[in-house]
């Protein structure tokens, strides 16, 4: 037990040491109505080609470890954990794709899907991580242009 | 919560499973029933989700390279170090009959520390305490040889841990933390190798995350790797900040997992990617 305990400040510790060399992180708000983030997170277009790169790439979105797309079959490594995202712009308003990326738990209950935009209540993330969304809001929107390409 | 978006999920999940079950020829996949109250129908060893060749390394004595470790321990087992003078051999004899269904059974109780102790912490407190030695380190190659070797007697056999009585706190402990969510990717172990065992993510068939093959040898790695680092890793990519290994939290784990395939042959040492 007192080891253990030990462990969790040492732990504190090293948290507040990364806290110390940035700014505090404010926990991300999301403005959700009806199911749904109908404002955009950057006020701006995303960029669909960037969308894809996000899509495609382990360390930003990653998508392409849970989903399968058709026209990007020449990719290596699909995965299986979620459903073929063929056609799901058709499927879904792009407020309400904006959710689903942004925090998907919101919508399906207990997903594995990660949320893409929150930055807090979450438990023993990697120093590195801590207080960061995985994509930034450019990137979702990014995505998100993306996604509404998929007919 | 859309009604609608739930039918829809639901209806493509099962689209997607439909295509797995073509895909991973789950057919193929032998596993064991498991006792009544168990989590999981059938208990299925992470060797039935590897490739064919992979799976022929491991049947292989000859190709297997685990082998090194358990032939590297053979000698190290004979070998006296330490200020009592003694090796293994001077108090356990011959390892094929003294050490045989040990590894089956751990992590086990300890009554002198009043902790579940698993094979690694078994080995180091003989060093310490009956030969005077110093412990190896973790990850070393002396500790992973050996637990190799001591669980290899065990080969073939049933998985067989103790989780009432003084355990089940720890039993408990274990299974929280195993359905607990972790790291910025905000996963936990059921989320894959319950909820998606048999999916394909990435390179690699989810398995069960079942724990009988462990000292593991993988390809990726090129060596043999011991079950803690195993978590490490899995907590390591899931953004996360691992617990240490041989830390009580893993013990727990250890614990708790070794139930999930109760009843699996042990297979150490198995091939991995
Ligand atoms: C760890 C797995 C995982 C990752 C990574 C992941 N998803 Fe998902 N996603 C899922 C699952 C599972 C569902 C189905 C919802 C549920 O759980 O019921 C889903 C659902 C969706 C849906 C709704 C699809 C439909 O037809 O209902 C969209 C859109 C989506 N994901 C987009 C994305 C995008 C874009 C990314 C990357 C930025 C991503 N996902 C990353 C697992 C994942
Ligand atoms: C994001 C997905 C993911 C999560 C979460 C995850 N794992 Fe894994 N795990 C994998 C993958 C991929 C492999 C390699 C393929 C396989 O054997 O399933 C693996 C392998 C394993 C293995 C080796 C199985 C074998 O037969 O060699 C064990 C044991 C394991 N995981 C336990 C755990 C535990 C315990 C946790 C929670 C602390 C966990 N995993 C969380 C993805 C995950």
């Amino acid at each position: 037990m007192r080891r253990s305990l030990a462990a969790a400040f040492a732990l504190c510790l090293s948290v507040g040491g990364a806290y110390a060399q940035e700014p505090v992180k404010e926990p991300i708000k999301l403005d959700v109505i009806n199911d749904s983030l109908p404002k955009s997170l950057t006020g701006t277009p995303g960029n669909a080609e960037a969308g894809k790169k996000v899509f495609l790439t382990r360390t930003l979105g990653n998508c392409l470890a849970c989903h399968q797309i058709t026209n990007l079959k020449s990719e290596e490594f699909h995965g299986e954990f979620g459903p073929s995202l063929d056609g799901v712009a058709g499927r879904y308003t792009e407020a309400q794709l904006r959710l689903i990326v942004a925090d998907p738990k919101r919508i399906f209950t207990n997903t594995v899907m990660p949320a893409f935009f929150k930055n807090d209540g979450l438990s023993r993330v990697r120093p590195e991580f801590v207080g960061k969304s995985i994509l930034t809001a450019a990137q979702v929107e990014d995505v998100i242009a993306f996604l509404k390409t998929l007919n | 919560m859309a009604p609608r978006y739930v039918g829809l999920a639901a209806a493509f999940v099962a689209a997607a499973s439909v295509a797995t079950v073509a895909f991973a020829q789950d057919a193929e996949r032998k596993g064991i029933a498991a006792p009544p109250g168990h989590v999981f129908k059938t208990i299925i060893s992470g060797y039935e989700f590897r490739s064919k060749e992979t799976r022929a390394l491991q049947d292989d004595d000859l190709e297997n390279p685990g082998f090194l470790a358990v032939e590297r321990a053979a000698d190290v087992w004979k070998k006296v170090e330490g200020a009592a003078g003694k090796s293994c051999m001077s108090c356990h004899e011959q390892a094929e009959t003294s050490m045989k269904g040990v590894g089956a059974a751990m992590p086990k109780w300890d009554d002198k520390l009043q902790k579940p102790v698993n094979l690694e912490q078994r080995i180091n407190i003989c060093r310490t305490e009956h030969m005077k030695a110093e412990p190896w380190k973790f990850k070393s190659q002396e500790l992973t040889d050996m637990t190799t070797f001591v669980r290899y007697q065990s080969h073939g056999m049933k998985v067989a841990v103790k989780t009432d009585g003084p355990m089940s706190p720890w039993f408990e402990r274990g299974k929280q933390i195993y359905y607990t969510r972790y790291g910025q990717l905000d996963l936990a172990c059921e989320s894959c190798h319950e909820r998606n065992n048999g999916k394909f993510m990435r390179a690699d068939f989810l398995s069960q995350g079942q724990t009988n093959g462990f000292p593991t040898y993988r390809l990726r790695d090129q060596r043999l790797v011991p079950l803690h680092e195993r978590f490490e890793g899995c907590m390591f990519d899931v953004r996360a900040e691992p617990f240490k290994p041989l830390s009580d939290e893993f013990l727990a784990l250890e614990l708790y997992v070794a139930w999930r395939g109760i009843g699996l042959p042990v297979e150490t040492p198995s091939v991995r990617n």
